[in-house]
């Protein structure tokens, strides 16, 4: 059993249940995706996997796809256009699943437990309060250190800043996994997953919808 | 939000009459008591609608023992029973919220004349 799938975030919204609860909900629009390529554990890679291509309402244009992966596509006997994208789904078992098998939302059922990966939407260079949570300094009676880091480590031993101190710079554009999210609703007619709460990234991002 | 409408169309509710801001409405809520449910009715002046699709939210309110009280539904809540629209207001904007600045005579909102209106509605009957 594949207990992954690769989809976009589409955006988010609510649903009302009958009691009078909201629930916020991200959809992602999710597959169809096709088996590539399948990795064993007793075979040469060493490990379980099936490697998914989603398969997009607008198939990448032959000319547009590169000689090794034409390559790749071609080992599956022909049988699988080429995608734009593919992800490798880890598994626990030897992969049941032969090349070309379609994987669904399906896999997925109303109030299953998952894990979404994601990429995050990218901060640009940020200082330490908004990236590492710090507090800040007084603002008044001429404190002239409101959004300074503060201490960044001793003084003349060992008269360095230690290695991986939380400091300002880069934030976000990052891979995010975020577990413990519930499946709210799946739509199988529409290729749509309805997870409770936030996904990482900005609507049309990549995301992985993994059961955990 | 084109992508999302067809999700958000499965979740508006049909039973919502038309109304604006400006415009008195009484909004029948479903309460639980115990086991029990029943209806409170919630009456006041609808100072704003914000969002969109499903997510459309609108802003009651009304002045109870001299002290102004607003309440913010979600218009498609399914604690919602039915809004009925008491009286039509004729305002200029969309946004009441210097209402919240006024109070007694100066809090008032003149009627919106819906006679040619309705009589038009009539004839096309």
């Amino acid at each position: 059993m594949i207990s992954g799938i690769i989809g976009r975030k589409v955006g988010m919204t609510q649903l009302f249940a009958e009691d009078g609860t909201v629930t916020p909900v991200t959809v992602i629009k999710a597959g169809p995706c096709v088996v590539v390529q399948t990795k064993s554990a007793a075979g040469n890679d060493g490990y379980n996997a099936v490697q998914l291509g989603l398969v997009e309402d607008k198939p990448i244009k032959l000319k547009n796809v590169s000689k090794p992966m034409l390559g790749h596509f071609e080992k599956t006997g022909g049988g699988v256009p080429p995608t734009r994208i593919l992800k490798e789904i880890r598994l626990t078992s030897e992969p049941e699943a032969s090349i070309g098998d379609q994987v669904k939302v399906d896999v997925f059922a109303d109030g299953d437990k998952i894990e979404v990966v994601g990429k995050s939407k990218g901060k640009g260079f940020q200082g330490t309060i908004k990236r590492h949570k710090f507090h800040r300094g007084p603002e008044s009676h001429g404190s002239m250190s409101v959004r300074a880091p503060g201490s960044i480590g001793q003084s003349a031993y060992p008269s360095r800043v230690i290695k991986g101190t939380r400091s300002s710079g880069h934030m976000g554009d990052a891979r995010v996994t975020v577990r413990g999210l519930t499946v709210a609703r799946v739509d199988v007619e529409n290729n749509l997953i309805l997870v409770r709460g936030a996904v990482p990234g900005a609507n049309g991002s990549l995301v992985v919808v993994k059961k955990s | 939000m084109n992508r999302l409408d067809n999700i958000e169309q499965t979740q508006i509710r049909e039973n919502i009459p038309a109304f604006q801001s400006g415009d008195t409405v009484k909004v029948h809520v479903r309460i639980q008591e115990g086991n029990k449910e029943r209806l409170q009715i919630f009456e006041g002046v609808v100072i704003a609608r914000k969002h969109g699709g499903a997510r459309e939210t609108m802003t009651v309110r009304k002045v109870s023992f001299g002290i102004g009280v607003e309440r913010i539904f979600p218009v498609n809540a399914t604690v919602i029973d039915h809004i009925d629209v008491v009286r039509r207001g004729k305002v200029r904007r969309a946004k009441l919220y210097y209402l919240r600045n006024l109070r007694g005579k100066a809090a008032r909102i003149k009627e919106l004349d819906t006679r040619n209106k309705d009589a038009a509605k009539a004839a096309k009957k």
